[in-house]
């Protein structure tokens, strides 16, 4: 692997990325599914059940970390651009990344 | 242009996520029926203002962030790309907006 | 010994294994001298001041870009005996471990890199406090002598190769910072063109790497920001 992909704004840079990717990609469907509230309650819940398997569960709990992951990251970008401060790179992704995570995890706790 | 948008949206993004985490979190506790979902969103004009809101932010964002994912990912650089790209803009617009009339209309 | 593997041949090629003696205090230079001068007369590569100030000497070493004449061999492989010895990264090689700038100089034309005065000598000498905000903004970029290495370590320029780069946009942003510059309101068109300042996806690797300790990342933020506030109609 070569340097400038071990180095922390890299692995910041590509999580912001295919968490984005991610989120794109789920964001229609999401849509669609809440969308089935037009056919009434029961249809919704019909859909809510669906996705109560163990492979959808664990997809959702992925997706809710995908977005606070984007979030958090995308935080720092526009910290990086717009503040003056200067970043300890290193210390600014663990930060992000570890607010993502506990963000995953409240959800997690709450949900699960 | 397209950068302006982008740092624009994530803005909005910023507070719009924040509060749709916080409150699916809040909300999901000891699990969800669709009913209960239905019963806050229903008739709430505090919720269709910022789903509105947030559902066009996001039909902005997403789009660019993936023209830059393809044109620095994949040699698909033509106009045909931005053209892909603003009908998915589009879909997410419809799709977005629908799902939120839909949430909101008893 | 050291196993020195070195890349020869252009955009085609192989990876020629040496063998040169360990010594103390020994830097890269050293090493791709010691194979030149003792062992291979056609190896190609580039020096020229030996100490740090010239930039010539910036090749990719164990991954890295550096300059070979102020990296110690302990430092990059410690107690190990393996060095790789590689051209720079998106630069276009012209044989073994000697690439062609020219591009990387061009996009510092292309990004308005170029200083233009507003007086003539009829006039009185600029009066530039070194404290201003902007001049500190300046002298921050200025000590840059184009040796490559941040535009080598960029993935952004190996993804696309209009990308302007960490180190022309880094020389706009002192000029942007200039007070005695006439060409802003070009300048900033220039950087926020496609491919301009905006393509820096923020992986931090110019910064990480700039041998003397120069941090485009934030010169290249700054453009953003003079970026959005011509685009919003302001101007500064």
């Amino acid at each position: 692997m070569i340097a400038s992909h071990r180095q922390p704004g890299f692995v910041a840079a590509l999580l912001h990325r295919l968490s984005g990717v991610a989120l794109a990609v789920f964001l229609p469907l999401h849509f669609l599914a809440l969308a089935t509230a037009l056919r009434g309650a029961d249809a919704m819940d019909r859909l809510l059940a669906i996705t109560q398997t163990p492979v959808l569960k664990f997809a959702e709990v992925a997706l809710v970390l995908a977005l606070a992951m984007h979030m958090t990251l995308g935080l720092r970008v526009l910290a990086i651009e717009f503040l003056p401060i200067r970043e300890r790179t290193a210390a600014a992704v663990s930060l992000s990344l570890a607010a993502a995570v506990a963000i995953g995890l409240v959800f997690l706790l709450n949900v699960g | 242009m397209l950068f302006v948008a982008q740092r624009a949206t994530a803005f909005v993004l910023a507070f719009a996520v924040a509060v749709h985490l916080a409150t699916i979190i809040y909300a999901e506790r000891g699990g969800l029926t669709a009913a209960e979902i239905l019963a806050r969103t229903q008739g709430n004009g505090w919720f269709l203002a910022l789903y509105l809101v947030f559902v066009t932010a996001v039909a902005i964002h997403a789009p660019i962030g993936l023209r830059n994912v393809v044109r620095e990912w994949s040699r698909w650089r033509a106009d045909s790309l931005d053209l892909a790209l603003a009908a998915f803009s589009i879909l997410l617009l419809i799709l977005g907006v629908t799902a939120t009339l839909a949430m909101f209309i008893p | 010994m050291l196993q020195v593997e070195v890349w020869r041949g252009a955009e085609r090629g192989r990876f020629q294994t040496f063998q040169v003696a360990r010594r103390e205090h020994q830097t890269i230079l050293d090493v791709v001298t010691d194979i030149q001068r003792e062992q291979d007369p056609t190896l190609a590569y580039r020096f020229a001041c030996r100490v740090g100030m010239c930039g010539s000497c910036a090749m990719t070493v164990n991954g890295r870009p550096r300059w070979t004449c102020r990296t110690r061999v302990a430092v990059v492989i410690g107690s190990g005996d393996r060095l790789r010895l590689e051209p720079l990264r998106n630069f276009t090689v012209v044989k073994d471990l000697a690439v062609e700038m020219t591009d990387f100089f061009d996009k510092w034309r292309t990004a308005e890199g170029v200083f233009h005065s507003e007086r003539t000598r009829a006039d009185d000498f600029a009066v530039v406090p070194p404290a201003s905000p902007q001049r500190q903004a300046a002298d921050a970029g200025i000590e840059c002598i184009g040796c490559g290495v941040c535009y080598a370590a960029c993935d952004v320029v190996s993804w696309d190769r209009d990308y302007l780069g960490p180190a022309a946009l880094n020389r706009a942003w002192t000029l942007v910072n200039d007070v005695r510059d006439g060409r802003r309101a070009p300048r900033i068109r220039a950087v926020a063109a496609s491919s301009g300042c905006q393509a820096c996806h923020v992986h931090m690797s110019c910064t990480a790497f700039c041998p003397k300790g120069i941090a485009p990342t934030y010169a290249i933020a700054g453009l953003k920001r003079a970026m959005l506030a011509q685009a919003l109609g302001r101007s500064g």
